[in-house]
């Protein structure tokens, strides 16, 4: 491996992705993941890649959804608002079966919201976002080390599945500082026999495109497509549990708040409460599986998010409500107290004994 | 303790710029109290316009509790990213019976905030214009790279520097082989730049366990976020 950096989450993205071989960054800035564009900036020179600061979201999207048909790795990257002024290019790199990387730093909505962090974005991000039906693989990181290495994965998975890839981050995610590892082996070589750079002559030209005029072949290429979804929601689902194995109660929670709730969960089990956690990595495809089984096994759930409750219908379905699934959220910005999940803990354990 | 060792601090006015993340923020905080703690008048300004969050207001308690006027833009913290100083930051620059720190945001970008003070400060000349760095910073891994970004955060600040604040650390997994790790790149930089090496910043707890001249420990904020590994 390569030396320990200290490096902001939003930098260890940038860098991750240049890692992973990305050599074209489109974007327009955002707080809170503006060091992502300006890092982009300073280091794409460097290594002969595009840094290109486009007249707005839409226009970024839609330069990503170019160069990911021309077969390069690409990102973009933004928060909320920004995210949402992406969605129609997102709706057709997805028609269109391309890989790409789109980035949510996410901050307090809705509207322009508030800069300050936020997991409001989460239906937006896991069912769909734009327009038509569609996935994208989503990746939840929690600390900046997973920053870097989702951020390499996210592109892997994008190139297996032709499949647009969201990073789902928030901006304390985005601005906090820890040491991470880059690694310093090159990015797998993937060949991309659909990519539109050129015939030379020598074979037919390919198209890159989501309008079908034929409603059947609309239909066979959604098939297709779910087809693959399926696959990914066999093989792709990332999760990590902490202290489950005896759990009675399990917390649930991604990113920042899965920080706060372990925290939460250690001085449970001081306070002699059996709970433990589960942190979804991936949010789409939900770990439904893991989750499933834990709803044999504990009294209740608790899902900690920094929103109103989006997670949480995942979790019911998940578990088909066997048990009860309490929320513990804080919204606009704000972030819950390990002090607050600790008290929804064990209101949960008394309420569900 | 190895800071009780540190002498008195000379200037009125001391500068924490430096390339961006490096740890000003952390270190002016901690240079505002020792000031105070030699039993001075302590002024500090949040003069950084380029990060949205982790500001010196997250300091405002421990900062009120020592008595120490902290001054911060009025939307610091909020949730708008409005990167406006308030005109009490003239205050640092036009009434000198006060000791102060400036705490100014990172890189060139940031050091611009700068120049509308630098003729105030210059002509009273009684300043020390700090240099914060880290050398486990991504795009700052060379004595070159950091003395590169010296040189565009002086011309955009419009102060030349004066000394170096040294901070390489790892954040929460920093050890002492790790901070002594950078000394040799530190004293090149030195070399480099023809400036001293005013403090070697370490955690507190690591102060005793690191043989360097001028350590200054820092206490730095608990977060709710940090693990216990």
């Amino acid at each position: 491996m390569a030396e320990k950096v200290l490096m902001k989450g939003n930098e260890a993205i940038a860098e991750a992705a240049i890692k992973a071989g990305c050599r074209h960054y489109f974007g327009y800035p955002i707080t809170p993941q503006t060091e992502i564009a300006a890092y982009m900036a300073k280091r794409m020179p460097k290594i002969g890649g595009t840094f290109l600061q486009a007249e707005s979201e839409v226009s970024a999207i839609n330069m990503v959804y170019g160069v990911a048909g021309a077969g390069f790795r690409v990102m973009t990257s933004s928060s909320s608002p920004g995210v949402s002024l992406k969605q129609e290019g997102i709706s057709y790199i997805a028609g269109a079966d391309l890989p790409a990387l789109i980035v949510n730093v996410q901050r307090g909505g809705p509207g322009l919201g508030g800069i300050q962090p936020s997991q409001s974005d989460y239906f937006q991000a896991t069912k769909g976002g734009g327009h038509g039906e569609y996935h994208l693989i989503v990746l939840a990181p929690a600390s900046v080390q997973e920053m870097a290495d989702l951020t390499i994965k996210a592109f892997d998975l994008a190139d297996q599945y032709h499949v647009p890839t969201m990073l789902l981050a928030d901006g304390t995610m985005g601005q906090m500082m820890e040491p991470v590892e880059l690694p310093d082996t090159p990015p797998a070589e993937v060949e991309k026999p659909w990519a539109v750079r050129g015939t030379e002559g020598k074979r037919p030209h390919n198209i890159i495109n989501s309008l079908y005029l034929d409603p059947e072949l609309l239909e066979k290429t959604n098939f297709e497509r779910f087809e693959r979804y399926a696959k990914i929601e066999e093989n792709e689902c990332m999760s990590e549990s902490f202290m489950m194995e005896d759990a009675e109660y399990c917390v649930v929670a991604f990113g920042i708040a899965a920080r706060v709730a372990k925290n939460a969960v250690v001085a449970a089990r001081k306070a002699g409460l059996k709970v433990g956690l589960i942190r979804p990595i991936t949010l789409w495809p939900f770990p439904k599986k893991v989750l499933a089984e834990a709803a044999e096994q504990v009294k209740g759930f608790l899902s900690v998010e920094l929103s109103m409750g989006q997670m949480i219908e995942d979790i019911k379905l998940a578990t088909a409500c066997k048990k009860p699934v309490e929320l513990c959220c804080r919204t606009g910005g704000m972030i819950p107290t390990p002090e607050q999940v600790l008290e929804s803990i064990e209101k949960l354990a008394k309420e569900n004994q | 303790m190895a800071g009780s060792s540190l002498s008195a601090m000379a200037k009125r006015i001391y500068l924490l710029a430096g390339h961006y993340g490096s740890g000003k923020t952390n270190i002016a905080v901690n240079l505002a109290l020792k000031l105070k703690s030699e039993g001075k008048a302590v002024r500090i300004a949040d003069l950084d316009i380029v990060n949205p969050y982790f500001r010196t207001k997250d300091s405002a308690k421990v900062l009120e509790e020592a008595g120490i006027e902290l001054i911060s833009p009025a939307f610091a913290n909020t949730n708008v990213d409005l990167p406006a100083l308030p005109a009490a930051v003239y205050s640092i620059v036009q009434q000198r019976d006060f000791y102060a720190v400036m705490d100014i945001g990172g890189d060139d970008r940031g050091a611009y905030a700068l120049g509308r003070y630098a003729p105030a400060i210059l002509e009273e000349n009684n300043y020390e214009m700090c240099y914060v760095a880290n050398f486990y910073r991504p795009l700052t891994p060379t004595p070159q790279d950091a003395l590169e970004i010296m040189q565009e955060v002086e011309q955009a600040a419009g102060i030349p520097f004066t000394a170096i604040i040294h901070n390489s650390n790892l954040g929460n997994s920093t050890d002492a082989k790790a901070v002594e790790a950078t000394f040799e790149k530190a004293n090149e930089l030195a070399a480099l730049s023809g400036l001293p090496i005013l403090y070697t910043a370490v955690r507190a707890d690591l102060a005793d366990k690191i043989s360097a001249e001028n350590i200054l420990p820092l206490h730095l904020q608990e977060k709710y976020y940090d693990i216990e590994e």
